[in-house]
């Protein structure tokens, strides 16, 4: 005899082994992520490349704008480099957020007919993203080799802040898919955030663009600064360029501390809805 | 001494219905319109919301190894329990407490991905009904052999044939090895041949490992011979809960009414057993008020399958011995001889027009809806014989 699981339901309880259940369902985890890289790129012509070429194009485009409205680059770094260090976590930021958004959705028909934590679902959605992300990391590879760019020890911090931009996109992914189990606008607000926050983030430009111009208001760098990803980008940079690519270290911290509370209400709005789900979708 | 591995206390389910807007879900702007109108009001908002108790005060328990059939019509609550027992949603109020791994098949493949290959579909459903990848792999080949789709394991399901997507869907779930297992209506599909082999895989799981089952069927045939007990079902209440053939009865016998602008429509099988076998009569009343219809009406029933298929039709006026001109009738009566229907679930419509020639003055569709019994046939027939009933009909005053 196996041994003894006892499961009591009752209305409005909070589950007391969700996190146990959450390991125990970890195989699930891992099929829906390994179900969703198959199906990805099933029935088109160049597979995987999808994967680099996406922000590859993006790379492109922010490389001229930055060139275009004279963006400064840093020390001796080049500009496809210091743009490239800024795309590659910005698309993964933007596709782990628009995906995780809209996972639950895609996935209605297990949320009402099987038990699972819901967690899982969007949780696995990023996890795909971050293999987009790593292999789109050979861009950056090239790029390197091709201008002969040798990053220095701090390169080696860069798993923290990849981590960080993982509870950046694991944050804001979670509230807006719970969000968009009950209120579908968000459907048509996500591509909205996405579009906006290119443009808000660091990558045509730098933030030293941003806190080095005095024509801009306090006020406005301020905001600047509570975007999450500002702080993530700016840690890429400073990691993958060197000291040519300084910190703005209250920006930097206000930026890490928003993206720590978007994880942690997201995490907590998710779990409040999470039980009805299956009554609204 | 048994103790209980399922024991539901005053279980409820209350949904709120929404009156005038179809859409399930809320747009953020009526929200937001709603809060800002509130803010100018004082009285409370209008309500457009109604109650509807899925489940009220359900209680009940079950030992370990037992079968026990969940029965009832459509709408009274089956799909809510098991959805509530398999914690896919939440009750109201109430207590449920499951001593053991609880593994549900509310769905023939749920989770199947269209463009992955049978073979990466065994891993993915058997993940998502809970079975961790090294028990996927040790009953691999176990479960291709009972789906019979060895040929076809590296072709996208997309291709699959419905057949071999229902029989590999099914056959990862009979794999399953959970201390509950709950299936919803899920032999439905696929042949007869393979309807009984999944319930001898069941009864096989059940008998072999003493597993707890629940099992939630419209097809009676089923229920008698895999549940030794059954739980009715009715409006959200259990109205019976006893050894199968008690309860059956209840499910046959009871709630055939139906009605529509002052006709009644009942049924009630003549058979003592309170089934209607093949070879009883059931006796079918249609009824309306005195003096509503003139000498020369006539009355149509017609039965159907559920799924539409039009089994056969009986019209008063073309009935032998039958004399429509009558005066004062206050209804008609049909008996009608089961002709060899078995388990599947039947409705008939009931029509009446005042003169021939003319169209039905009052039609109800779906009037009434019943299960023949299959007593005295045996598991391996052929499919059932669709011939005219014998019937009579009666004029009643």
């Amino acid at each position: 005899m196996t041994k003894k699981h006892r499961i009591v339901l009752e209305a409005g309880t909070v589950d007391r082994h969700y996190w146990r259940d959450l390991w125990t369902y970890r195989g699930l985890f891992g099929f829906l992520a390994w179900r969703d890289i198959l199906v990805r790129y099933k029935q088109t012509a160049i597979g995987i490349a999808w994967s680099a070429i996406r922000p590859l194009l993006t790379l492109a485009m922010m490389a001229f704008l930055g060139w275009l409205f004279e963006s400064k680059v840093p020390g001796d770094v080049p500009r496809l480099l210091l743009v490239g260090a800024a795309t590659l976590p910005w698309t993964f930021f933007s596709t782990a957020f628009s995906e995780a958004s809209n996972s639950l959705i895609a996935n209605s028909n297990l949320l009402t007919k099987v038990y699972f934590p819901r967690l899982i679902v969007p949780a696995s959605t990023v996890i795909v993203c971050l293999v987009d992300f790593l292999i789109s990391f050979i861009i950056l590879v090239v790029l390197m080799l091709a201008y002969r760019f040798t990053p220095d020890v701090r390169l080696l911090l860069l798993p923290l802040f990849l981590l960080l931009a993982l509870v950046t996109a694991m944050g804001s992914g979670l509230l807006v898919a719970a969000l968009n189990v009950k209120y579908r606008d968000f459907r048509f607000l996500v591509p909205f955030i996405v579009q906006f926050g290119l443009y808000a983030s660091p990558v045509a430009f730098t933030s030293a663009d941003i806190f080095g111009n005095e024509r801009i208001p306090q006020a406005l760098k301020f905001i600047y600064a509570l975007n999450p990803m500002v702080g993530v980008i700016d840690g890429f940079r400073w990691c993958i360029l060197g000291g040519s690519s300084p910190l703005y270290l209250p920006a930097f911290l206000l930026s890490i501390g928003i993206s720590l509370l978007l994880l942690v209400v997201g995490v907590r709005y998710f779990r409040s809805t999470e039980r009805g789900f299956a009554d609204v979708i | 001494m048994h103790t209980p591995i399922i024991s539901v206390e005053g279980l409820s389910k209350r949904y709120l219905l929404r009156q005038q807007q179809a859409a399930r879900y809320t747009a953020l702007r009526d929200v937001i319109a709603e809060n800002v109108r509130g803010l100018f009001r004082t009285a409370p908002p209008r309500m457009r919301t109604s109650e509807f108790m899925a489940l009220n005060e359900v209680s009940f328990q079950v030992n370990a190894g037992e079968r026990v059939g969940i029965i009832g019509r459509n709408g009274a609550g089956k799909s809510t329990l098991l959805k509530i027992l398999s914690r896919i949603t939440e009750p109201s109020k109430g207590r449920v407490v499951l001593e053991g791994r609880v593994a549900s098949l509310l769905e023939v493949g749920t989770g199947f991905h269209q463009e992955l290959t049978g073979r990466e579909n065994i891993y993915l459903n058997g993940a998502i009904l809970g079975m961790s990848r090294a028990e996927i792999s040790r009953k691999f080949d176990e479960i291709v052999a009972f789906a019979e789709v060895e040929r076809f394991l590296d072709t996208p399901v997309k291709r699959y044939s419905s057949g071999m997507y229902v029989r590999l869907a099914f056959a990862v779930a009979a794999h399953l090895e959970p201390e509950i297992l709950i299936v919803d209506e899920v032999l439905a599909v696929g042949d007869a041949a393979f309807q009984r082999k999944c319930l001898g895989k069941m009864q096989e799981i059940s008998a072999g490992a003493g597993r707890t089952i629940l099992f939630v069927s419209h097809n009676m045939g089923a229920i008698r011979t895999f549940c030794e007990r059954c739980i009715l079902l009715d409006g959200g209440q259990v109205r019976a809960d006893g050894p199968t053939d008690r309860v059956l009865p209840l499910y046959f016998g009871g709630g055939h009414r139906g009605g529509k602008d002052g006709v009644e429509v009942s049924a009630r099988p003549l058979d003592p057993s309170g089934e209607w076998h093949a070879g009883t009569t059931m006796a079918i009343e249609v009824r309306w008020p005195p003096g509503r219809y003139a000498p020369g009406w006539q009355a149509d029933i017609a039965c159907y399958t559920l799924d539409g298929h039009k089994l056969f039709a009986l019209q008063s006026h073309t009935m032998r011995n039958f004399d429509t001109p009558l005066q004062n009738s206050t209804g008609v009566r049909f008996d009608v001889v089961n002709p060899g229907l078995v388990d599947q679930e039947v409705r008939v419509d009931v029509g009446i027009k005042p003169s021939a020639y003319v169209a039905y003055d009052v039609l109800i569709e779906q009037a009434l809806t019943f299960t023949p019994g299959n007593k005295g046939i045996e598991e391996n027939r052929l499919g059932d014989v669709l011939l005219v009933p014998h019937a009579s009909c009666t004029a009643l005053y």
